[in-house]
């Protein structure tokens, strides 16, 4: 397992997925670990079914809240596409998470562009460290289809020597009361996906 | 206490603590949460205003009442702001005024990416500059300070990476400000010409003051370390140039204006090598050179978007960062996208066939400029559609006002579209605007506004009535259309345009985030009816998906809002029964 005390987690994915409450969560979990930590966000237009990516950073000391091009070594990924197009933020032995659902950008709607096939396997090729799932579909069987976000938070739980305890209080603490049964649910299904 | 933070959430707690009493402002991102979490306070005013204009008249009226004010706006919003600005820097304060002003380089959510430094310089107002959330809530508290000290509004100047970044605060109790007397002063506060050049004069001196500040304030420290390179940064570039560089000496600017020039000079003069780094504008380094001190920035790094570490690193350093090669080329861009049950598609659907012209505002709507509608023409900024159309029918005719519309969303129609509309029926033009009301401020996440109802505190207010206001204009043509209805909005769009004189369709429905809104749930295909004729597809709707040989909705991302069944000509649309995905949770 990766040591802890230092991470720069990337999570990717399309606006409206849940990258921001993700992110959140993250962020709380460094700050319970009483490390210094950085969390960047993404708000307005771009929120609206866009590319998205926020960063979380955690160490000794964080400076910039960004990461860069081969600095991740976490990535999130709640879309296929969207793992694509960022796997050159990953190190190269960093480790990425991702949910094999497809959003079709609009210019494959239009036809101006191809959904690229062979995702995973192109990925793979490069990186050792791939985990992938259906996040969606766990999602579902857990009764929220937005709950993928809390699914991956899971496999990167398991994949992980972050305490479960802490992730669990940290969930508790920034998902809303009314839906934080199925959240818990869909972390915990997460955990034991891979 | 010390907890995680947003900078813009750390902005309002330094506003809160200083015992601010007036917050007023106009949604704009990256600015918005500032005001949002003034509103979760007890014992402040906090509005949403019209426009930053007004919300800055506001702020001055808080602030000439005795109280602490605060303001806060999206770069562009400064520029509406501007005209109070320029001369309440004469009329100076009672109660401390704090202008919050939210930068947006790399454009991520902004028509431009002007540098507000400039205004600090030709307004003559001091601005500060934090670089972390704690110091959102530190500056905040003593831009106050400076305020009442040298009786000025103050800048605090954000942008985007720190306005939306998290890190940890420490917050504090709130002061117990004690409401400053009102005292009637026209020399001080009515800027007739006699009274403005005195003041003038005043202004003069104080900046002079200001600048003996700025010497020694521990807004502006120097960090030691080795001294073959000193690295002259504020705000975010602060912290990329932490780590860019690693041990060198810094010279952390806080107090972007006016700046310290004796101790710029001093920090220069044990340097072997000078940089600057900052983000857009050489402003340091501009003011710098004027100094005739030698430095290094904007020949190196970029006048245009943000800054990184690696970047840095790269121009200033010459180190690349080894990174992974792409794994393959042209990953397909994803632009952002009207939401599925957006009211606006069926719109934009019909000016493409009508094939308008459509001068277009600030709004999700702007997004229908794109393919596959690619239905507006231009986006300038705040309320410029309907002068926009007007001056196009000017220059080139009544008839092509025919085949004109101005499209604008209920927010921004408030914000700065009256006075457009005013000067159409004025100057007898024939422009239709069509309003598009879903009577909240959408893009920026859901602010109330003066068409909405209730206000950011949610208590219930009376609505703006836009039919009776247009007609009160002097428009006679007023309708009202439902977007859903492609049909007979189209014939509704036909017939004003026609119509040789102003006309106003209010395109009412409400946005398709908003949790009122239910619809029927997610549709399928079904592709023994479909013929593949793909018109769905110039919904541009996210939720029906391109496959080639064949098309299908995603059932994930689809609401069941219908539009692709009135498009489709073979009834291939079916109903599924499942609850709609986005709307879950």
């Amino acid at each position: 397992m990766r040591k802890m005390d230092k991470l720069s987690i990337m999570i990717v994915g399309v606006g409206g997925q849940g990258t921001l409450l993700a992110s959140r969560i993250l962020g709380v979990i460094a700050f319970k670990m009483n490390y210094d930590v950085k969390v960047s966000e993404v708000h307005g237009m771009s929120q609206r079914g866009g590319s998205v990516v926020t960063y979380v950073k955690y160490g000794p000391k964080i400076y910039s809240p960004l990461i860069e091009k081969g600095e991740a070594d976490i990535i999130l990924a709640f879309e296929k596409l969207e793992a694509l197009r960022w796997t050159e933020y990953l190190k190269k032995d960093g480790m990425m998470i991702i949910n094999e659902q497809e959003i079709d950008p609009l210019p494959v709607i239009t036809g101006a562009a191809k959904y690229p096939s062979e995702i995973i396997n192109t990925i793979n090729r490069q990186y050792k460290n791939v985990f992938t799932l259906n996040a969606l579909k766990i999602a579902r069987e857990c009764g929220n289809l937005k709950a993928v976000n809390i699914v991956l938070l899971g496999v990167m739980a398991a994949k992980t020597a972050i305490p479960k305890q802490i992730w669990d209080e940290a969930i508790r603490e920034t998902v809303p009361a009314k839906v934080l049964n199925v959240n818990i649910e869909a972390f915990n299904a997460g955990y034991q996906a891979i | 206490m010390k907890r995680l933070m947003l900078g813009n959430e750390a902005a309002a707690r330094g506003a809160y603590e200083a015992g601010a009493t007036v917050a007023a402002a106009y949604p704009g991102t990256p600015s918005t949460e500032i005001t949002e979490n003034m509103a979760k306070y007890d014992g402040v005013y906090v509005e949403w205003s019209p426009n930053e204009k007004v919300a800055l008249e506001v702020a001055i009226g808080g602030s000439l009442g005795g109280a602490r004010s605060i303001c806060s706006m999206k770069h562009v919003g400064l520029n509406v702001a501007s005209d109070p600005l320029f001369t309440v820097s004469y009329t100076g304060v009672n109660g401390g005024l704090v202008l919050l002003v939210a930068d947006d380089p790399g454009m991520h959510s902004s028509q431009n990416e002007q540098d507000s430094r400039h205004y600090a310089r030709a307004a003559k107002v001091p601005m500060l500059e934090p670089s972390d959330s704690q110091e959102c809530l530190d500056y905040v508290k003593q831009a106050f300070e400076i305020s009442e000290s040298f009786d000025c509004p103050v800048i605090v100047r954000l942008s985007t990476r720190i306005s939306h970044s998290q890190s940890a605060v420490k917050t504090g109790e709130r002061a117990d400000y004690k409401l400053k007397d009102y005292n009637k002063d026209f020399t001080k506060y009515v800027m007739m010409p006699a009274m403005a050049r005195k003041r003038h004069v005043e202004v003069e001196k104080r900046m002079l003051a200001l600048q003996e500040y700025s010497e020694t304030t521990d807004l502006n420290s120097i960090e030691w370390g080795s001294k073959k390179i000193g690295v002259i940064t504020s705000g975010i570039a602060y912290q990329y140039a932490k780590e860019a560089f690693g041990d060198v000496s810094y010279l952390k600017i806080g107090m972007v204006y006016p700046l310290p020039d004796k101790l710029i000079a001093k920090f220069a003069s044990e340097m072997e090598t000078l940089y600057v780094v900052e983000e857009l504008e050489p402003f340091f380094e501009d003011h710098i050179k004027k100094l005739g001190i030698k430095v290094t920035g904007k020949d190196l790094l970029p006048l245009m978007g943000e800054l990184t570490a690696q970047l840095i690193k790269e121009k200033m350093l010459g180190v690349k960062q080894e990174v992974n090669e792409p794994l393959v080329d042209n990953v397909p861009v994803r632009p952002p996208v009207m939401c599925p049950g957006c009211p606006h598609r069926g719109m934009h659907y019909v000016l493409h066939k009508l094939k308008l012209t459509a001068t277009g505002d600030i709004g999700c709507y702007t997004l229908g400029a794109l393919p596959p509608t690619e239905s507006i023409d231009t986006c300038i900024c705040m309320g410029a559609s309907i002068g926009t159309a007007h001056g196009m029918e000017k220059a080139r005719g009544a008839e092509f006002a025919q085949k004109t519309v101005a499209v604008i969303g209920d927010s921004t129609f408030i914000h700065s579209g009256i006075t457009s509309l005013i000067d159409v029926v004025y100057n007898k033009g024939n422009s239709t605007v069509l309003i598009l009301d879903n009577s909240i401020t959408a893009m920026t996440g859901f602010q109330p506004n003066p068409t909405t109802g209730y206000t950011i505190k949610g208590e219930v207010t009376r609505q703006v009535d836009l039919v009776k206001l247009a007609q009160a204009i002097g428009v006679e043509r007023v309708r009202v259309a439902n977007p859903f209805d492609i049909k007979e909005f189209e014939k509704i769009v036909k017939e004003e345009t026609a119509a040789a004189e102003p006309s106003v369709i209010i395109s009412k429905s409400p946005c398709a985030l908003s949790k009122d809104v239910k619809f029927g749930g997610a549709l399928k295909i079904n592709q023994e009816k479909c013929k593949r004729c793909k018109q769905c597809l110039a919904l541009g709707c996210p939720a029906i998906v391109n496959k080639g040989d064949f098309v299908e909705t995603d059932e994930a991302l689809c609401v069941g809002c219908m539009l692709c069944t009135i498009v489709c000509s073979f009834q291939a649309f079916e109903e599924t029964g499942e609850k709609a995905g986005a709307k879950n949770g």
